[in-house]
């Protein structure tokens, strides 16, 4: 065994050891076919066309069985008024691979005169079944999860020999991003090889047209494989014939519809491509067909439903605009970790309101000190200035007084002196006049 | 990574059929098993044993490589892990293999502790996962599984019994992990004493609760060599990367120079049953225990403490939807509740400062008014004094004109007078 030993994230360096002894995880393959051989399979396939396109006839020659017969009528000899979905399970077994297979019909769909929304109830049960593993994938308590999700619809499309009708267009629109959608020719044996050639080709231009995903087969590092692939592609959508009787031809017994012209045989690849699509859909892709449906569809689903609770709530401070680029980021995440981004998002803006508020604040608050300051320093001016003022008038009053008692006491002193010069005189005339009497 | 769907049991309305040929669907385990192959697979061990126990020989032997291993010291103030992933490849199959070892087991002094970083380093690969799971864009089939798939614990060879270490540390992870117990460097017990130290080690494990990882007996092709090997546990082991001629051979052993001790001769040693056992039987079953066992648990775990039910306190199933938009709108109630405060709080404040502000206004208010009642009695003090001063030269002009008026007055007396004494002067 040859042992290669290389570190992830290391330059390419190739160790090659050649060892005698064996390590034996060679047999996990082994281990793996063991484990999923004891588990079991499922498979739930969709069918969906007009009523009377045969599919009932192409679901027993697919898997060799009369899934409907006389005792379980199948839809199509049932008349409905409305599109039904209706399903039907049947357990099969083979080589000791025990597979359980659900049959999703649809009666009714396209039968109606007015057929719009004819797929609603079926995108409604696609849903439906996503709903119920998106649950009981989210419950606390997981047990079994059993998956009834649809992982294959076959849509039949009517040998017209023209192109897609508007319904197939409308309705494989509307239903190639939830399930993988194969688009079959029904009854191809009412087609010459060039009209189904011609048919084909107008189909897969219309189908690119409108930008239908139909399934697509997964590129492989086999050669051989995809060479294979590319010749499956080329014949597609696939022209199929159904049978459920079995007719002898040149000796051998086999599936074919007997007309007087000859017999059309389901599983000679020159008739009609049946053997294509019954060894694709069962016996090479029937595992992809389900790792698609879980990886791709219902992730798509479970992801828009998910962002949907998410955005449940949101305020109507949020602009529209903002939403979309926030998608991005958010789809990185669980909705609770969303959550926890969305609360420290709200803290910081917060937070910056809180600064802004706070500086509005400040700066109202130092505006209005400003102005008491402002009107103190002017009252103190004034009051100042008041002062001077009364100083400078009391001092001119002062001044104004001390003149005054100057001029007055001066005036007094003069009086008195007179009065003093009047009384002097008069006492000496009064003394003289006495004198002069004797 | 292999799919892990499980097949629903048939409802009552899944009746068998019988195929009138072979339509092929047999196919569907190859289908799966070539996926698979193409994918790669991934597995990740987790050794613990003391230093120096032979941890990382017997991982090189085992997977018969060199992985780049460095001896640890006995000096490691705590236990850590180290993890080293490696691509390998044998025959088609790539293994992408992830090694764990603890380096320090065992040596501090007190080892109360020591198993939890193993703890913490399982519950972050679990938690890892489980945050992927719970994205909304998640891409869960790429994702790089790293839980633990299998442990293996080393015992070591005392011949005696399990160490207290021992069972606290496997008794905390039996509920996380596969645990599968070796016995390591098997070759210093003699095979009796091996005999009864491995029943010992079984019983105490019994005695203790603690459930080591059984090889699963549910599948019929491995169900009888699975029951035997759980009868050897636990597997004394011995590693070795060294070749030793045998015979005419170069084999994997160990030179004494009593004999040789042969790694792959299942008489010296349980190297081959554990090689066996471990990867080339049931290393798919170790991870499918892993995924649906120990992964839910902690899971279950996890989701509970964080508030999630199934049903609601009627009882009436609540689905993940309506838990989300529950908790989103107490979430929001939060917020809100945070913004109000917040408002609140400003609100508060200006007004506080509000009322600061007006009282400062009204004091200077008073002042200036204060001011103003000073000046006014200042004013009417200086009025007065004015007044008086003119009250008093009024008065004083008065007495002046007054005192004028009578000295004229003298003076034309006196005059007259004169005049008189003129006069009589005369006669």
């Amino acid at each position: 065994m040859i042992v290669f030993l290389r570190r992830p994230g290391a330059s390419t360096l190739w160790q090659q050891k050649n060892l005698e002894g064996y390590v034996g995880f060679a047999s996990l393959p082994n281990q793996v076919y063991r484990k999923s051989v004891k588990r079991g399979f499922e498979f739930t396939l969709m069918v969906v066309g007009e009523s009377g396109l045969g599919k009932s006839t192409l679901i027993n020659s697919l898997f060799l069985t009369d899934l409907y017969s006389s005792e379980y009528p199948g839809p199509s000899n049932r008349i409905k008024k409305t599109v039904q979905v209706e399903q039907c399970e049947v357990l099969i077994k083979e080589g000791g691979v025990q597979l359980l297979l659900t049959i999703v019909d649809t009666p009714g769909f396209g039968d109606a005169v007015d057929n719009s929304n004819c797929w609603q109830p079926i995108i409604d049960h696609i849903d439906s079944k996503f709903e119920d593993y998106l649950n009981s994938e989210s419950r606390v308590n997981r047990r079994q999860m059993p998956d009834s999700r649809i992982h294959c619809c076959l849509y039949f499309i009517a040998p017209s020999g023209h192109g897609l009708k508007p319904l197939d267009i409308e309705f494989m629109k509307r239903l190639h991003e939830k399930v993988n959608v194969i688009p079959l020719i029904a009854k191809a044996d009412t087609l010459t090889p060039e009209e189904c050639q011609q048919f084909k080709k107008q189909i897969m231009r219309e189908i690119q047209e409108h930008k239908i995903k139909i399934y697509e087969f997964p590129e492989t590092d086999d050669e051989e494989e995809n060479r294979l692939v590319k010749k499956i592609k080329d014949k597609l959508p696939l022209a199929v014939v159904g049978s459920n009787t079995i007719i002898e031809v040149n000796s051998k017994r086999v599936r074919g519809r007997q007309y007087p012209w000859g017999v059309a045989e389901v599983e000679n690849s020159d008739h009609c491509d049946f053997t294509i699509l019954r060894d694709m859909l069962i016996r090479t892709h029937m595992q992809d067909l389900k790792d698609v449906t879980n990886n791709v569809h219902y992730e798509n689903y479970r992801s828009r439903k998910l962002a949907a609770v998410t955005y449940n709530g949101v305020d109507n401070n949020r602009a529209k605009g903002q939403l979309s680029t926030k998608l991005d980021t958010v789809e990185g995440m669980s909705p609770l970790a969303q959550m926890e981004e969305e609360r420290r998002e709200h803290v910081t803006k917060m937070k910056k309101m809180e600064i802004e508020m706070e500086q509005v604040f400040e700066m109202k608050v130092k505006e209005k000190v400003q102005k008491l300051k402002d009107s103190e320093a002017e009252l103190q001016r004034r009051h100042e200035q008041m002062k001077k003022n009364l100083e400078a008038q009391h001092k001119e009053l002062e001044e104004k007084r001390r003149v005054f008692e100057e001029e007055r006491a001066n005036w007094e002193a003069q009086q008195r002196l007179e009065q003093q010069k009047l009384e002097a005189s008069r006492t000496l005339e009064k003394n003289k006049k006495k004198g002069k009497i004797f | 990574m292999a799919s892990t769907d499980v097949a629903r049991q048939p409802d009552k309305g899944a009746r068998p059929l019988s195929l009138a040929g072979h339509v092929g669907f047999d196919s569907l385990p190859d289908q799966l098993v070539n996926k698979s192959i193409y994918q790669g697979f991934c597995f990740n061990i987790l050794c613990i044993g003391e230093t120096g126990i032979g941890k990382s020989t017997l991982m090189d032997t085992l997977f018969n490589t060199n992985f780049e291993n460095f001896e640890s010291s006995h000096f490691e103030p705590q236990v850590k892990l180290r993890a080293q992933t490696y691509d390998l490849q044998e025959s088609n199959v790539r293994l992408r293999l992830t090694v764990v070892n603890t380096v320090g087991f065992g040596d501090q002094m007190n080892k109360q502790e020591s198993y939890q970083p193993v703890v913490d380093y399982i519950d972050r690969q679990f938690e890892s996962y489980l945050q992927e799971e719970l994205k909304i864009k998640r891409s869960l089939h790429n994702y790089h599984d790293s839980r633990v798939h299998a442990c293996l614990y080393f015992i070591s060879p005392s011949g005696h019994s399990l160490k207290s270490l021992d069972l606290v540390t496997m008794k905390k992870l039996d509920s996380k992990v596969n645990i599968i117990p070796v016995i390591a460097k098997a070759d210093t017990i003699s095979k009796s004493e091996l005999h009864k130290f491995k029943i010992k080690i079984m019983s105490e494990l019994v005695s203790n609760g603690v459930q080591i990882y059984q090889f699963p007996l549910d599948d019929e092709t491995v169900a009888k060599v699975n029951t035997t090997m759980n009868g050897h546990l636990p597997f004394a082991v011995v590693g070795s990367t060294e070749e030793v001629s045998v015979g005419n051979k170069m084999v994997k052993a160990r030179q004494y120079p009593w004999g040789v001790v042969q790694v792959e001769n299942e008489n010296h040693c349980d190297f081959v049953k554990l090689r066996e056992m471990l990867i080339c039987v049931n290393m798919e079953d170790l991870r499918e225990q892993t995924h649906t066992r120990h992964y839910e648990l902690y899971r279950r775990c996890k989701l509970e403490e964080m508030g999630f039910k199934d049903t609601d306190p009627e009882c009436k199933p609540v689905s993940l939807q309506q838990t989300y938009e529950a908790k989103r709108q107490e979430f929001l109630v939060e917020l809100q509740k945070r913004e109000d405060e917040m408002r609140q709080m400003f609100v508060q404040r200006v007004k506080e400062k509000e009322a600061e502000l007006k009282e400062a206004e009204r004091e200077l208010q008073s002042r200036f008014e204060q001011l103003k009642r000073l000046h006014a009695d200042e004013k009417a003090a200086l009025e007065e004094k004015k007044r008086l001063l003119d009250d008093d030269q009024s008065s004083f002009s008065k007495r002046r004109a007054a005192a004028q008026l009578l000295q004229a007055q003298s003076l034309t007396a006196n005059g007259k007078k004169d005049k008189d004494r003129k006069n009589s002067g005369f006669m």
